[in-house]
Order: C-alpha cells, then sequence, then structure tokens
C-alpha cells in the first residue's frame, strides 16, 4: 500500500464528488426535503390504531381475556419489561400489561393510552394500575434515523457501484491500471472517500436539520457517529461487490435497484416492524440497513450505549468484512477489449 | 544489440476470432516503430498485450530481454485511443494525480513546456478541445519519463493543423532518444514519423522494414500524370497508359527517359505531375483493398 497514491486518488475523487453541484445539491436537499414533508404530514402523530403491549411471561389467548379480541388494537409482545415500558414512556404504544400479575401501566401524558385504558377496563376491571408519564416521541425523531440511514443507503451503494462501473465503462480504470496504482490502493480509495463523504454530508443533514427539528438525542453522540459509520461501511463495500465485474451502466443501475428497494421497505426506515410477520421480521434482518436504523435509532430514541446496540453492530462488522472480501475478490479491472 | 521490446509469436483469440495471430517482431530503443493497418486488424490488441494491459492467449512479449511484468508500468508511458479523464479535475490537477502514481515523475515544467499545456492548465478536463486533449493524455503518458512510449492512435479525430502540432511534438520525443511505438492508420503520419514499420491485416504481419525500404521492394516506378488533352489518342494506346479522372497514368521506370519521349513526341507538359508510391499504395498491392476501408 503507497500511502501518496492512495490518497492522490482520495483526493482526487473527492475534488470530484464536491464539484458537482448539481450532485452536492441533490445529496443535501434530497433528505431535508423528505423529513419537512414527514413532519409536516405527520404533525399530530396521529396513528389509526392503538397499540398495546404485552408482557410474554404471561401467555395468554382471547378465550381467556376478551380484550385481545378487541379490533383495530394491534398487541405486541415484550419479554423484558423496562424495554416496554421505555416504549409506553415514548409514546411507542398505549398500555403495557402483564396478564400474570393483573397489572397494567398507562401513560398519563398520552390521550390514546387515556382511550386504552377505557377500553381495558371494560373488560378487565380488576387490574391494579401503574402509571409512568413521557412525552410522545414526534414521528419526526423517529423517521430521523431511517431517512438519514436511506439517504446514505443510496449514496455509499451508486456513489460506490455506479462510479465503479462509469470508470470501467470509459476507460478511466484502463487508464489507471496502465500505472503502478494497485487494485487495493484504488478501491479503498474509492471506498473510504466515499466514507468520508457521506459522514460529512450526513452530518451536515443532521445539524442542518436540528436547527429545524430539535430532534430527540438520547444517547451519545460519538456512539452516533461510530454506528453511522459503521454502516456506511458495510453499504458501501456491498455497492463494490454489487459492481465488482460489471461494464454496463443499465446492469448496474437495475443491480443497485434491486438492492436498494427491498432494504427502503423493510428495513425500517418508514414504519415500525414490529408486529410484522416473522418471516418479514428474518428477511429484514439480513438487510445491512436494518442493523444501522435500528441502532441509531436506539441510540437517539432510548439512550442505548454500543454495549446495549452490540447485536447490530456484530451484524454490520460481519456483513462489511464479507462484502470486502467478496468484493475484493471478484473486482476486476475489465480491461478486455 | 538486444532490441528493447521483443514480441515473439503472440496470439490473441476471442471466442472463435484470433485478433492477433502468430505476431512476431523487435523494436531497437531509440526507434520510432509503425504499427500500421486498416480498423480491426489488431494493431491496438497488439500494442495493449505490449503495455501489460490484456494478457495474450499465447505467445511473448519480451522488455529488455525479460518477460513483461506488471512492473513494466513504472518504466513505459502509454497514451490509449478512448481515455475518459477524471471529470471535474483541472489539467493540473490530472498531472498531480499521476504524477503520485509513480516514483519518479517528471517536473511539471518540463511537461508543460514539452507538450504545450500552458495556455490550459486550469482548464477543467470537460472543456478541452480534441488536441489540448491529446496534449494532456501524452503528458502523462511522459510523467514518469518512461525509456518506451506507446501511442494509440494518438492524432484520429484531430483537425489537419492539430495533427501536424502532434507530429512536432512526437518529434520531440523522439530527440530526447525515447523509443515510440505508435499505431495509425494515417499512412503520412507513419511516413513522417516511423523509422521502422509493421504492416497488419486480419490479425497478422503482412510486411515490415523501413518505409523507403519497403517502398523500393515493392514499386520500383513513381507515376506521371498529365491531363488527358494534352496527350494524342493513340500515344495513350499504344502504351496502353490508364485514364484516371482526366488525367493519364504514365507508370516510369525513369523519369528522365520517359520526359525526353513526351518532349520528342511534341506532348505538353503543363500541369504535368510526378508522384512517388507511398505507403497507401504499398498497402492496396499488399491486400488489394484500401487503408481506409
Amino acid at each position: 500500500m503507497n500511502f501518496s497514491r492512495f490518497f492522490a486518488v482520495f483526493k482526487a475523487r473527492n475534488l470530484e464528488f464536491f464539484r458537482d453541484k448539481s450532485s452536492l445539491g441533490w445529496n443535501l436537499i434530497f433528505p431535508v426535503l423528505l423529513l419537512v414533508g414527514f413532519a409536516f404530514v405527520f404533525n399530530d402523530d396521529s396513528k389509526a390504531v392503538y397499540k398495546v403491549g404485552l408482557l410474554s411471561s404471561s401467555a395468554t389467548s382471547s378465550a381467556e381475556h376478551a380484550f385481545l379480541a378487541t379490533k383495530h388494537i394491534e398487541f405486541i409482545h415484550y419479554e423484558d419489561l423496562e424495554k416496554a415500558k421505555q416504549k409506553l414512556t415514548h409514546h411507542s404504544i398505549d398500555l403495557l400489561i402483564d396478564f400474570e400479575k393483573s397489572e397494567y401501566w398507562r401513560n398519563t401524558l398520552s390521550t390514546n393510552s387515556y382511550f386504552t385504558e377505557k377500553l381495558f377496563l371494560a373488560e378487565e376491571s380488576t387490574f391494579s394500575s401503574q402509571t409512568l408519564s413521557g412525552e410522545a416521541i414526534r414521528y419526526v425523531d423517529w423517521v430521523l434515523p431511517g431517512i438519514l440511514g436511506m439517504n446514505m443507503m443510496f449514496s455509499c451503494l451508486f456513489g460506490v457501484g455506479y462510479v465503479i462501473v462509469r470508470y470501467r465503462k470509459n476507460h478511466v480504470l484502463k487508464r489507471l491500471k496502465a500505472t503502478p496504482l494497485s487494485a487495493f490502493e484504488f478501491v479503498s480509495a474509492q471506498l473510504l472517500s466515499r466514507l468520508f463523504i457521506v459522514t460529512f454530508m450526513s452530518s451536515v443533514v443532521f445539524i442542518g436539520c436540528n436547527f429545524m427539528f430539535n430532534f430527540y438525542m438520547l444517547g451519545s453522540y460519538i456512539d452516533l457517529l461510530f454506528v453511522a459509520m459503521l454502516g456506511a461501511m458495510s453499504l458501501i463495500s456491498l455497492g463494490l461487490l454489487v459492481a465488482s465485474r460489471s461494464k454496463s451502466e443499465e446492469l448496474i443501475g437495475g443491480l443497485l435497484n434491486l438492492t436498494s428497494w427491498p432494504m427502503m421497505l423493510l428495513s425500517g426506515v418508514w414504519f415500525s416492524l414490529e408486529g410484522a410477520p416473522q418471516e418479514v421480521q428474518w428477511f429484514a434482518d439480513i438487510l445491512p440497513l436494518t442493523h444501522l436504523v435500528s441502532a441509531a435509532r436506539e441510540i437517539m430514541t432510548e439512550g442505548a450505549t454500543l454495549g446495549d446496540v452490540s447485536y447490530h453492530i456484530s451484524v454490520l462488522a460481519v456483513m462489511t468484512s464479507i462484502f470486502l472480501t467478496l468484493g475484493a475478490y471478484f473486482f476486476s479491472w475489465n480491461t478486455d477489449r | 544489440m538486444q532490441p528493447i521490446l521483443a514480441v515473439k509469436n503472440l496470439v490473441k483469440q476471442y471466442r472463435d476470432v484470433f485478433a492477433v495471430n502468430d505476431v512476431s517482431f523487435a523494436i531497437e530503443a531509440g526507434q520510432c516503430f509503425g504499427l500500421l493497418g486498416p480498423n480491426g486488424a489488431g494493431k491496438t490488441t497488439t500494442i495493449e498485450i505490449m503495455e501489460g494491459i490484456i494478457k495474450p492467449t499465447s505467445g511473448q512479449v519480451l522488455y529488455q530481454g525479460q518477460p513483461v511484468t506488471s512492473a513494466i508500468a513504472q518504466q513505459i508511458g502509454i497514451q490509449f485511443q478512448h481515455t475518459a479523464l477524471q471529470d471535474f479535475l483541472t489539467v493540473k490537477e490530472t498531472l498531480d494525480l499521476f504524477s503520485s502514481f509513480y516514483q519518479h515523475a517528471l517536473p511539471h515544467e518540463a511537461l508543460i513546456d514539452l507538450c504545450d499545456l500552458s495556455e490550459f492548465l486550469n482548464r477543467d478536463n470537460r472543456l478541452l478541445s480534441g488536441g489540448q486533449r491529446q496534449r494532456l493524455l501524452l503528458a502523462l503518458a511522459l510523467i514518469n519519463d518512461p525509456e518506451v512510449v506507446f501511442l494509440d492512435e494518438p492524432t484520429t479525430g484531430l483537425d489537419p493543423q492539430a495533427r501536424r502540432n502532434f507530429w512536432q511534438l512526437i518529434q520531440n520525443i523522439k530527440a530526447q532518444n525515447k523509443t515510440v511505438v505508435l499505431t495509425t492508420h494515417y499512412m503520412d503520419e507513419a511516413e513522417q514519423l516511423c523509422d521502422q514499420v509493421v504492416v497488419m491485416d486480419h490479425g497478422k504481419i503482412i510486411e515490415q522494414g523501413t518505409p523507403n525500404n519497403l517502398l523500393k521492394k515493392h514499386f520500383g516506378h513513381v507515376f506521371i500524370y498529365l491531363p488527358t488533352t494534352q496527350v494524342p489518342n493513340d500515344l495513350i494506346a499504344e502504351h496502353r497508359w490508364q485514364v484516371i479522372n482526366d488525367n493519364v497514368e504514365i507508370v516510369s521506370e525513369n523519369v528522365e527517359s520517359t520526359l525526353s519521349m513526351l518532349i520528342a513526341k511534341q506532348v505538353p507538359l503543363a500541369q504535368l505531375q510526378v508522384k512517388s508510391a507511398n505507403l497507401d499504395d504499398l498497402f492496396l498491392k499488399l491486400t488489394g483493398h484500401s487503408l481506409r476501408e
């Protein structure tokens, strides 16, 4: 590895990105527009369906408890009481019930909690009541990690995948191959340049939007930055893998769309996957964006530490290693005519 | 003396097509060596195998007696036929980028002078004219002060003035005693620049030597042209001269005796033209089809 060569390519790629004003503008404006749009549309945080948490230690069925047969209520099982209480505090659920101990928790600051309690007491009047209080997390607070994550995903996948294929197609790679620059130096410069660009752009968007929305942030900014960079690295490596051999911009466009669309829909960007069918959750678990968004969301809205999100961090690290190894193995300058 | 580059029995096969088919030649140091042929003759494939960019199906390329390895990149300079430069970089930044790739790079001032880059040094690569772009690509090929410079159709698409200017740059490089390997399908370019040429067609070498020797070998005559109106018909019929575009073409092995004969026959010599055979004629003779087909 020759650092002078690596740094020259890194610098050249950064200059190319920051001087392309249209692309730069899009990368800044797109996430801001989405955030502003969602803040406006979901301003009152109104949701048609009530959500009630059930502590799973109390195995229950609608035959035993008529309340569980109530229509238009989504029931979500929790193993951990503290986690469930945190969800209730943040208005992610409207009521929390432990059938085994015949007690329930409500949030005194939540209108929905008030209504679900009334519905619940109509069926079960003997349960003892516990109260919690906490302001609702606005949808914009909840959706921010998703939108930033999604923007990072597009930037990483297309910024690496598409650019490498374009370089390959228009013979920039061929010209570079004719120099002593090694494939490793070239690829690592591309990856780190994109990591720098994505981190920088996401930080600018985050800081800028924070002035507008004053985001809810319980965790550490350093932890958030770490998770964001690791998540970006896994997505960049995925972009490299997808682009490792192709010479066709049309094909790579299709492959990148095929990679990005499932993540956009099923990684918990727009809505929580809690309560989704198990198969969907399993599928979501193999998508890097799911782990990036979940870890960032837990740090921001629940104050999670890196230890608390170690599962997501481990998965992202393993995915990065696999994608990088395969991407480097399959990478081709593809200079044959 | 050991040649600086030797190509031995080179073959490159793409499925059932032989792009290069058993090609061998040697290049002496300090020469300008031309690979000539029409599009699709196998010139670019041959030169790119010599550069180590693509692998041959069989055969060998030796650089200073040793098989070519990736280490050759430090010692050669390449100008490809089609190369895109990175967008949004200026000419100066592109020189900086490529300088950083080599252990030994020429000072920028020398390159700017040699390739005449000073007037557009701070211009974005995307805004360069064809001639400026080729001059920058030549500068990149020379940036590591290489022993051998490969130029693949360097003047294709340039206007006549830009071509002439580029030829002068190549002459300057030759004057520095560098070896130049050039592919072209412009025969005037080869005649102007090359000390040795190889003529290729359909992946094979059909002739090689110095341009002068090849012409002497294949053409012991010159062509004399006179307007048809000046030459009596019986004289044309007697000598079986051909009439081409209102001109009589006289193939002559001795210009003095032909001219004496014409004067004796009182043929007016106004608008007389004498033309030697050139490499275009040679290619036509060797292959039966024109070079630019």
